[in-house]
């Protein structure tokens, strides 16, 4: 079962590379979501059995992000279906720089999506260290070609970016394994190995210095690819221009797998012993990242950098809740979930947005409301969940870390997190705003009656915030709490 | 046998100074594989007792990827970007030589302060990683190219392979294969950016992405 997980897309992403025909490879695009999604379900109510020697099989943390992927690569997915119907492959001009550019083969791209999502799924069911190595790399590899869809400089200097940066950042990582299998080796050179299960039991017979060398090295190598600062220079750019679809994978999914390629370090940290020094590594790089994107997101003037950076902002308050551990760890685990879900719908809404004003540009746009009044409402309501307002799913999980600082007498952790959170929350209210209200210019031309997908899937999306937001199924707060337990 | 090691690692050294010190694009590409055979080459000689099947043809599989299969990519790369061939560093050779010998320095001193577990079959295994490591680190920041970033990139997976080979590190083949696929994946995608950088820009140099906005085009 497990190993279908990764086969289902692995093999429809090949297949839709020699698709000629654009129905039949949409097709198969939707089927094989489905299938995934199904697939993935049905791991909650049978639990499967692990494969290959173990190497696959799935805990409460990687169910979770595994689930999540596949659920959000459904909906990201159907949106994809309308929106390659509306991109045709004829040349389009460039709203910024007015040349003219083309577009991939959508039979790439499509098969590029689903290589992706095989790799993000290899990455979430992976026990074995190395073999997640390879799996994260190789979601590298699968996205980079997601974002010189429009075939363009700025695309491709990003693209390059993207790919130099990260490659070397997960070199790194590499390095970090092998020292990782130094700090399991004893002086006879019998040696614990790279699994997980094995690390976990036997965390108090590491080597003590090696082990807080490869921490470090995971951290910045994994911490590249999740887009912590310092090392998060790549992200902006690939983010705002890779298309819309990818974009919301690539905040939404995937900077997931490289936080679970840090949990994972962590998870061995607190089996140690030692969570006190790389919580406290945790906690510097999660602020610094907070506060550089907030200094960023201030005076922001291209909307989906500023989601961008956004995604840089959360993915420090993800470092932080794990760092301070306890209670703050169940509230990071859950606004994994919240921070995908909404940031994977503003994303696919600033696609409409952009679709319709052709800018990308916030004071490009004004009256979104009655031009859109669908997206323009999901735009608003996206931008206040994502900052953290009530009664939305992020303001809930970021309140728990922010409880929990204050219980274990952070009050100093608390307060710069509280106030990096205000600066953030003002920085995008005031543009948010002033796009959706007003009066539109006169060359905006709503007409083109678009797929009614378009809309559909980031409401559903946005449903699914709210909901989170008020209610918490005990479902997914037992899970919750499992995936939470082993990282202290 | 630590004779040869030993040999095999004073090589690795010098290809990170030819590395740091060559002007011509073309030299630097085979100053790489020369590096990839010399990896295949030690993992061999690294073994210890009987040689078995998969011991000599994981190292051999190394050295064919990495010595052979990768620089003909790349040369390929060179030649359809049409690129001049000198490498136009943002640090002279000079300067690059002086820097390669303060990591050879930090490296021997850092060499000296791990304290393996196991003890290699050479001490020079540990510095002769570190320091190809860092003068992959080097090239890749003070480089303009597109092509020699990726060089330097190879250079620190090399660097990266040493260390494993260095501590032993037995890692099950399907993983060793996985790592190996994964950077011939990686030179073949950034192959075909270079491509395209070239196509769009006329030149790959990484430092003129930002001149083209000034053009209407």
């Amino acid at each position: 079962m497990i190993k279908l997980l990764v086969l289902i897309p692995a093999c429809a992403g090949i297949v839709a590379f020699f698709v000629g025909s654009d129905r039949i490879r949409r097709g198969l695009l939707i089927s094989a979501a489905v299938a995934h999604t199904v697939l993935s379900l049905a791991t909650w109510v049978v639990a499967p059995e692990p494969a290959m020697g173990a190497w696959l099989a799935e805990d409460p943390l990687g169910r979770l992000i595994e689930t999540l992927t596949s659920l959000l690569f459904l909906a990201v997915s159907l949106y994809a279906v309308a929106y390659l119907r509306e991109e045709r492959s004829q040349p389009h001009s460039d709203f910024e720089e007015g040349f003219i550019f083309s577009n991939a083969r959508e039979a790439s791209f499509t098969g590029c999506l689903l290589l992706f999502l095989a790799a993000m799924t290899l990455v979430a069911v992976s026990q074995q260290l190395a073999l997640l190595w390879v799996a994260i790399e190789a979601t590298t590899l699968a996205s980079a070609p997601l974002i010189y869809f429009h075939r363009h400089h700025r695309s491709l200097e990003a693209t390059w970016k993207y790919l130099l940066i990260c490659s070397v950042g997960i070199a790194l990582a590499l390095l970090g394994i092998f020292f990782l299998a130094v700090a399991g080796t004893d002086p006879d050179g019998s040696s614990i190995g790279l699994m997980m299960q094995d690390l976990r039991l036997n965390a108090h017979h590491l080597n003590v210095p090696w082990f807080k060398a490869a921490f470090v090295l995971l951290l910045v190598g994994y911490g590249t690819k999740m887009g912590l600062a310092p090392f998060h220079v790549w992200l902006p750019d690939a983010h705002s221009e890779a298309p819309s679809v990818a974009s919301a994978l690539l905040s939404g999914a995937l900077l997931n797998c490289a936080f679970l390629g840090i949990l994972r370090a962590q998870e061995i940290s607190v089996a140690a012993g030692l969570a006190d020094f790389s919580g406290r590594l945790l906690l510097i790089f999660g602020l610094l990242s907070m506060a550089v994107a907030a200094v960023f997101i201030s005076g922001q003037t291209d909307y989906k950098r500023m989601l961008a950076y956004s995604s840089v902002e959360h993915m420090g308050i993800l470092a932080v809740g794990v760092g301070l551990g306890g209670a703050a760890v169940f509230g990071a685990v859950l606004h994994v979930i919240n921070h995908s879900l909404t940031k994977a719908m503003l994303f696919l809404v600033a696609g409409n947005l952009l679709a319709v004003y052709r800018t990308k540009n916030t004071g490009g746009i004004a009256g979104a409301l009655s031009v859109m009044p669908v997206s323009g409402a999901l735009w608003l309501l996206g931008l206040f969940a994502i900052t953290g307002s009530p009664p939305f799913g992020p303001f809930l999980s970021e309140f728990t870390i922010l409880k929990a600082a204050l219980d274990q007498g952070q009050t100093l952790v608390a307060l710069v997190y509280l106030a990096i959170l205000a600066v953030i929350l003002a920085a995008m209210a005031a543009p948010a705003l002033a796009m959706v209200q007003g009066m539109p210019s006169e060359h905006v031309v709503p007409a083109r009656s678009r797929s009614a997908a378009l809309n559909v899937v980031p409401a559903m999306l946005g449903i699914v915030v709210f909901v989170l937001g008020v209610y918490v199924p005990p479902v997914l707060t037992r899970a919750l709490r499992q995936a939470a337990h082993l990282l202290g | 046998m630590s004779q040869l090691i030993n040999s095999v690692l004073v090589l690795l050294v010098l290809t990170g100074f030819m590395l740091l010190g060559s002007s011509r694009l073309a030299a630097c590409i085979r100053v790489v594989a020369f590096q990839g055979v010399l990896l295949g080459l030690l993992a061999i000689l690294m073994q210890h007792g009987e040689l078995t099947v998969t011991g000599v043809l994981l190292p051999l599989s190394t050295a064919v990827v990495k010595g052979l299969l990768l620089p003909w990519l790349l040369f390929r790369a060179m030649r359809e970007a049409e690129t001049v061939r000198e490498i136009e560093p943002l640090i002279g050779y000079n300067l690059s030589i002086i820097a390669g010998s303060a990591a050879l320095v930090i490296a021997l001193w850092l060499g000296q302060r791990l304290r393996l577990p196991t003890e290699p079959p050479s001490s020079l295994l540990v510095p002769a990683a570190l320091f190809t490591g860092l003068t992959a680190m080097i090239v890749i920041v003070s480089r303009r190219k597109a092509l020699t970033q990726v060089l330097g990139y190879l250079a620190l997976e090399n660097s990266i392979y040493a260390f494993g080979t260095a501590i032993a590190l037995r890692l099950p083949v399907l993983v060793e294969l996985g790592i190996l696929l994964d950077v011939f994946v990686g030179v073949f995608v950034m192959g075909i950016a270079i491509f395209h950088i070239s196509r769009e820009f006329e030149h790959i140099d990484t430092d003129k992405f930002a001149a083209p906005t000034n053009q209407p085009r």
